[in-house]
């Protein structure tokens, strides 16, 4: 079924001023079943809402999986995006996050970094040392970090990276969750 | 004693008490029909299409209020169901589609009439489940009805590998259906409720809106009981329509593009919108930011993701519409608005559904207006198109289930293959089926199955040898470049009912309407079609053109 019109898109500029846009982040518990994934990716590109980033992993529990998805838009956008992944028959809980409590949030990124020169070398370790990153891997010409944080660290330690040449670079998308309570 | 699992799956069906399946038989599907060849509580009715199958089941579980149940193939014989089966989701209608899938150790492969129809259907079904082992047969039958038939119903699709179909397994069918992550809310927050009956209570202009899900909730009598109670003006929308009588004074009849002015006004000016199961669809609400501008909404729904979807609600009620009107019907008394009731039975006065009637033409109105005059207690299918609409403002329903039509969709076609399946629903009912020269042909194939089975159904074509809607668009705004509507090439539909064995009759002159809708009467041994050729360019009226607010809607073209 083809959506000419997404939600979005139906927005007027004056619209859009009066109701900003807010990143959220949705923790999705779904049942561990082939397929489920593809029903949540299906209902956001139907529905014409955006996937900023997304993390699917088995929990402790093997028959539940945990989807970590983060996603933009209005009030009414954020509300109907809840409402639909509630629909969803496998899914079997959801939380925005950004809403629900304070949380906290990480990703890991994956950097190949040219090292051809030893001084270049010695140079990114020790900018790896700033962001707490470890090597995993050393050859002659490169070497690979293994960096994790929140977003805001993760692009300071990109741009710095970036100015020696990175070579190739993966990150995980988001995880995240709620913070434990009080008492 | 283990059965092999097209037999499981047959049996799991009985539990259900199935009464029909409609299908065409394929290879992957064969074990299934094998099984249901003996069977005799179950009954199979052969269609000759699979959409005319998807369509039947859907038109059975919307004369009924139960699961309707389709059959095919692999491949295109599953695909040939998608229609039907979006139809059915738009609608929000039970069904359980099941289909045959190649063998397991092919999936994937692209084997001869494979597909992946749980992809190809995900976002038109509530759910779906592929079988690959004849154990899940029984659960997984279990669930597709217990999904497809509460909360907000709607099809769900079986696709079963012909392994899992031939393999044995021990039946034994759950006694209860638990699923941790699906739990339906039936009962609407007290709180909210009582917000609501306080709105109401204060409210000057208030009107009920209520659709096609006090139908889906069986909540007709709660609907009527909360408008006497409170005597305020209702508009029923064209999915719900029968939900509350036509006839009675406080009914304003349908709203929309091509509703009455009086509902249309009504929304313009009212001060407190009571939506019951109705989803501020853009063919009822026109330009949103026109719509009932002035007014609070509550909103009643059993889907949360439809409650300010497209329009914001000052009171959501999330629950079914039958719980929770009658939790409302408690707190809500006569509302104190006559000037307002006196407002709204003046616009009905001054602006009535109404066409210039010609005495050398067959007006589609007229032969409308007697189709309810000769048959007000049967149940009407309509397609899709002009004939729709006429039909929807002409004959007055005034019982749930009544009205059937692919209101969500727009599905042409939908309709003889749908009469079949509300036919033999309701065996003791008059079917009538109002159909248009452009959708009749659509699915015209499913005249066999009625003929053998000598279903009396009475099929109306009010045919204007166009594809009507598409013309008045074009005549409209497009300059009346009638590009690809001209339906003058259509075989004559009397002389081909004859040939496939149903009477046939053709009907050109206004005198000739009445005559031969009597004899149509007469004829209970086999389905009667009626070719009623009327006025080519007659146009649907009122209109509200898309785009444009509801208080701008055009009355006629004189």
């Amino acid at each position: 079924m083809v959506k000419t019109e997404s939600l979005r898109r139906r927005r007027t500029e004056n619209y859009k001023k009066m109701h900003p846009e807010e990143r959220h982040i949705f923790s999705v518990l779904v049942e561990n079943r082939f397929g489920v994934l593809a029903r949540v990716a299906g209902l956001f590109s139907g529905r014409g809402f955006n996937i900023d980033s997304l993390n699917v992993a088995e929990t402790h529990d093997k028959s539940i999986s945990q989807i970590t998805l983060v996603t933009h838009g209005d009030a009414q956008i954020i509300e109907q995006i809840y409402h639909h992944l509630n629909r969803l028959i496998d899914v079997i809980e959801v939380t925005d996050l950004s809403t629900a409590g304070t949380h906290v949030e990480r990703e890991l990124v994956l950097i190949k970094i040219a090292t051809d020169d030893p001084q270049k070398r010695t140079e990114v370790l020790q900018v790896a040392e700033v962001f707490r990153g470890r090597v995993i891997d050393m050859k002659p010409a490169s070497l690979v970090l293994e960096i994790t944080g929140d977003e805001g660290k993760l692009k300071a330690a990109i741009d710095i990276f970036n100015t020696y040449g990175i070579l190739e670079l993966a990150r995980t998308g988001k995880i995240a969750m709620l913070r434990g309570k009080e008492n | 004693m283990e059965l092999s699992g097209a037999q499981i799956l047959v049996d799991s069906l009985k539990r259900e008490g199935v009464e029909y399946i409609f299908g065409v038989n394929g290879g992957a599907a064969m074990p299934i029909f094998d099984a249901l060849y003996s069977e005799t509580e179950v009954k199979l009715i052969p269609m000759r299409h699979e959409q005319g199958a998807s369509h039947a089941a859907d038109g059975y579980a919307r004369a009924t209020g139960d699961v309707g149940v389709a059959l095919a193939t692999s491949g295109p014989g599953a695909t040939n169901l998608v229609t039907g089966i979006a139809t059915a989701y738009m609608d929000s209608i039970p069904m359980v589609a099941i289909t045959g899938q190649v063998f397991t150790h092919y999936i994937g492969s692209d084997a001869f009439q494979e597909c992946d129809v749980i992809g190809v259907t995900r976002p038109i079904c509530k759910h779906s489940y592929l079988i690959t082992s004849c154990d899940e047969v029984a659960d997984v039958v279990a669930e597709a009805f217990h999904i497809a038939k509460t909360g907000k119903p709607g099809p769900v699709i079986i696709d079963i590998a012909k392994d899992a179909q031939l393999h044995e397994a021990l039946f034994q069918y759950p006694e209860t259906v638990d699923i941790r992550s699906y739990k339906p809310q039936v009962h609407g927050d007290p709180a909210q409720i009582e917000k609501a009956a306080a709105l109401i209570k204060e409210a000057k202009r208030p009107m009920l809106y209520a659709g096609g899900g006090v139908v889906l909730a069986n909540a007709s009598e709660e609907l009527r009981q909360l408008t006497l109670k409170t005597q305020i003006p209702i508009t029923v929308t064209l999915m719900g329509l029968g939900a509350f009588p036509e006839t009675h004074p406080l009914a304003m009849e349908m709203p929309g593009m091509h509703g009455s002015c009086c509902a249309n006004y009504a929304f313009t000016d009212s001060d407190l919108v009571i939506a019951i199961g109705a989803r501020f669809d853009d063919r009822v609400t026109g330009d949103l930011s026109k719509f009932a501008p002035n007014a609070k909404k509550i909103h009643i729904d059993i889907d949360a993701s439809c409650i300010g979807k497209n329009v914001p609600v000052d009171v959501p009620i999330v629950g079914d519409a039958k719980s929770v009107l009658t939790e409302l019907n408690k707190q809500v008394g006569t509302a104190d608005i006559d000037p307002w009731r006196d407002q709204i039975q003046e616009w009905k006065r001054k602006y009535p559904f109404e066409y210039e009637q010609k005495a050398d033409k067959v007006m589609p109105q007229y032969v409308i207006e007697q189709i309810y005059e000769h048959y007000s207690d049967a149940i009407v299918v309509a397609d899709v198109g002009q004939h729709q609409m006429w039909a929807a403002q002409y004959f007055k329903f005034t019982e749930p289930r009544q009205w059937l039509n692919s209101g969500g969709l727009g599905t042409m076609g939908f309709s003889l293959p749908a009469a079949i399946g509300a036919q033999l629903g309701c065996p003791d009912k008059t079917v009538v089926n109002i159909n248009g020269d452009g959708s009749y042909i659509m699915t015209i194939q499913e005249l066999v199955p009625a003929i053998t089975m000598k279903l009396p159904l009475k099929v109306f074509i009010i045919n204007n040898m166009y594809l009507g809607m598409v013309r008045q668009w074009q005549e409209l705004f497009h300059g009346k470049r009638y590009s690809a509507v001209d339906y003058h090439d259509n075989p004559d539909f009397a002389l081909l009912a004859q040939a496939f064995g149903a009477t046939g009759l053709r009907v050109e002159h206004p005198d000739e309407v009445e005559p031969a809708l009597q004899k149509a009467k007469g004829i209970t041994d086999g389905p009667v079609v009626i070719d009623f050729i009327v006025d080519e360019e007659e146009n649907v009226f009122p209109m509200v053109p898309a785009g444009a607010g509801l208080g701008d809607v055009i009355r006629g073209l004189s």
